[in-house]
């Protein structure tokens, strides 16, 4: 026994020394997990309430069982919601109006970025700092001067006001997201165009925004999601339901006085939340090949 | 043909920094000239200026006989190399050399043939369908010259090329640009801080310091004969000696004092030269292959100095040592068969048909 430790004395000090190493990163690794899995079932829990719910029968809702779980599969919430012409009506509006938010924010984000980052004129820092300061005002602290906008430009309850609305929403953060990448791209890339011969149009077509791709998918996910989930403007400013978008239609057409109709509730949520998922799960991959492909290290 | 001449340029960023301090400059047709200075001396901002990239703040430069001042760059038929190569990361390597041809509307089969002219000169061949990514440094360097050459441009310019590169393959990639310039004969502006790629290169090397030009002419005369301090310090390595000196008496018998009891006779082809400097604080600038072991037979001009060695550094084909005349700092090299021992003394002797004597007050070299 002795004999052995004394041989162990030795070779001790190296083996303790990497062995703490292991610990401390199994220690990590396993703390990070820990977080992850409280972070996820935390987020996760609504949206699978949400799905648990719109499978259900009212009955099914209304009995005592336990919330959690489908007793019997059904159907019949999500086939009478997309049959509905009401919801219909949302969700094509909401198509509509941020598909072309989603462009207009990209078109001037990109042209503002571009001249933010790139062509030094009188008073272009304090444009750029201007314009995250924007972003940063609230919603709930413009609504109603907007509204008083809205209303001079008889604007007010028509689905189109708020493709003049959202771009307030997603333009400044758009903005700010292209000038990091823009900045970000070595100047002697524009000076090469340059020489090459390329006007300011083409250096920001054939070299900006391929570079930047990266920065653009992801301000085409910000602009994305900010117009599809947003609920304060469309509440504030759209009053008939031929105008609604999902957020505001669902909870003022789907919900009768007193009456909370939770699987129609339900399956309509789940069903105006899938776009976002979908756009996500899809431009992620590009996301992530844009970024390995190493994009701007010449 | 393509001449690039430069009048009076003056380049500042602002009211307190001057860049360039009005330099006049003369680029021959064909010619392959190297800006070579310190950090900071303006040779950027000059070649920049050339480029039509930096704006001129004062003066004239003409390219091919016209006054390019208020000419943009794409219009000036220039091509550049950067430093950092500035490779179209999303383009093939036969994307970043054709996107200038491109944009200038040329025809698709021109575009190939010059392409491939190109990637031939460079031996790029194979990389042609690559991306910028998956090339090594040297590579992209190629590519990048590759994109200047098959433009035909009137003048290329080169901000430090190798400057990214490792020891080796500068020298390597030195050749190259050597061998380019001589098969495609395009008036050339070379920018470096190395003074070594500047003597190999040039035809003629243009050194800047804080500004302004001290000096312009062919490596070996910049070598043999400086105009002033500062080139003969900086071109050269190891670095010409400075050692304070005088000169003393008259007529034609001057000497050359070191120190209180170390004096030598200067050689008289000198002495109508150097004949207004006596009893002044002078400078006695001696290349370090100009300090080296006392040989057997005595020659004119090679006088005896003993030494006592601090540092010996050995490199191969002979030995650099390091010792004080007076207790100046100085360097010599010697034969390798030399023992050359550091605490010990060597009989050195100092070639002096090769001095220079430098006026401190205006730091020209007489
Ligand atoms: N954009 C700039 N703004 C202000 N000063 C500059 C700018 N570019 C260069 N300078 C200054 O001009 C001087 C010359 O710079 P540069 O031409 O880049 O030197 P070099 O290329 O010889 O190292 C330096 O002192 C530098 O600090
Ligand atoms: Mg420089």
């Amino acid at each position: 026994m002795s004999g052995n430790v004394a041989t162990a004395g030795a070779l001790a000090p190296r083996r303790r020394r990497r062995s703490s190493i292991k610990n401390e990163r199994r220690w990590a690794l396993c703390g990070s997990y820990i977080a992850l899995v409280v972070f996820a079932i935390g987020f996760l829990i609504p949206p699978y309430f949400e799905l648990v719910t719109s499978l259900k029968t009212s009955q099914e809702i209304g009995s005592g069982k336990s919330p959690w779980f489908v007793h019997h599969l059904y159907l019949g919430n999500f086939i009478e919601i997309i049959r509905n012409p009401q919801f219909q009506t949302f969700f094509l509006n909401t198509v509509k109006v941020t598909v072309f938010v989603v462009i207009v924010t990209l078109v001037i984000a990109i042209l503002a970025a571009y001249s933010l980052a790139r062509m030094r004129f009188f008073g272009s820092t304090a444009f750029a700092t201007g314009v995250f300061l924007t972003y940063l005002v609230p919603e709930s602290l413009l609504f109603i001067p907007l509204f008083k906008v809205l209303s001079f430009l008889h604007l007010i309850n028509s689905t189109w006001c708020l493709a003049l609305i959202w771009p307030t929403l997603s333009v400044p953060f758009c903005t700010w997201i292209m000038i990091g990448y823009f900045s970000s791209i070595p100047k002697e890339l524009d000076e090469a165009a340059m020489i090459d011969g390329a006007s300011h149009l083409q250096m920001l077509w054939k070299i900006f925004i391929p570079v930047a791709m990266p920065g653009i998918i992801a301000a085409t996910i910000f602009a994305f999601t900010v117009c599809w989930g947003d609920f304060l403007y469309p509440l504030a400013y759209l009053f008939t339901a031929k105008q609604m978008v999902l957020t505001s239609g669902i909870v003022s057409n789907l919900i009768h006085g007193d009456v909370l109709d939770w699987g129609h509730i339900m399956a309509a949520n789940i069903l105006a939340s899938l776009p976002p998922v979908l756009i996500y799960a899809f431009l992620m991959d590009y996301y992530i090949a844009g970024l390995t492909a190493g994009a701007t290290k010449g | 043909m393509a001449q690039v001449t430069l009048r009076k340029v003056s380049k500042s960023y602002d009211q307190h920094v001057q860049a360039v301090k009005g330099i006049d400059l003369d680029i021959a047709d064909e010619e392959f000239v190297v800006l070579v200075g310190p950090s900071g001396c303006g040779k950027t901002t000059t070649l920049r200026m050339i480029a039509g990239l930096e704006e001129i703040t004062g003066g004239e430069i003409t390219i091919a006989g016209e006054v390019v001042n208020d000419i943009p760059p794409r219009d000036r038929d220039i091509a550049m190399v950067f430093q950092n190569y500035a490779l179209y990361p999303h383009m093939t390597v036969f994307d970043n050399m054709a996107f200038g041809l491109k944009l200038r509307k040329f025809a698709k089969d021109e575009i190939r043939r010059r392409v491939d002219e190109a990637a031939r000169i460079l031996d790029i061949g194979e990389l042609l369908a690559r991306k910028p990514k998956a090339l090594s440094g040297g590579q992209r360097q190629r590519v990048a010259m590759g994109r200047a050459i098959v433009r035909h441009p009137k003048v290329f310019l080169f901000d430090e090329p190798l400057s990214n590169l490792d020891a080796k393959l500068r020298v390597q990639m030195r050749t190259e640009i050597k061998k380019v310039h001589q098969t495609v004969r395009t008036t050339t502006v070379y920018v470096t801080h190395d003074q070594v790629e500047a003597m190999t290169l040039a035809d003629r090397v243009v050194v800047m310091n804080r500004g302004v030009i001290e000096q312009v002419g062919p490596p070996q005369e910049l070598y043999h004969s400086p105009a002033t301090r500062f080139v003969a310090g900086f071109i050269g390595s190891p670095a010409m000696n400075f050692i304070p000196c005088r000169i003393q008496g008259r007529g034609n018998e001057l000497a050359l004092r070191l120190a209180d009891n170390l004096s030598f006779p200067l050689p008289p082809e000198r002495t109508q030269r150097y004949g207004a400097y006596t009893d002044r604080e002078m400078l006695l600038g001696l290349r370090p292959e100009h300090l080296t072991e006392l040989k057997d037979q005595a020659r004119p001009n090679m006088v005896r100095l003993d030494s006592r060695l601090d540092v010996t550094e050995p490199m191969g084909m002979e030995i650099l040592v390091h010792f004080r005349i007076n207790g100046t700092a100085v360097c010599g090299r010697v034969d390798p068969s030399v023992r050359a021992i550091a605490g010990e003394t060597l009989p050195m002797s100092a070639d002096l048909n090769h001095m220079h004597l430098i006026d401190p007050e205006t730091d020209r070299v007489l």
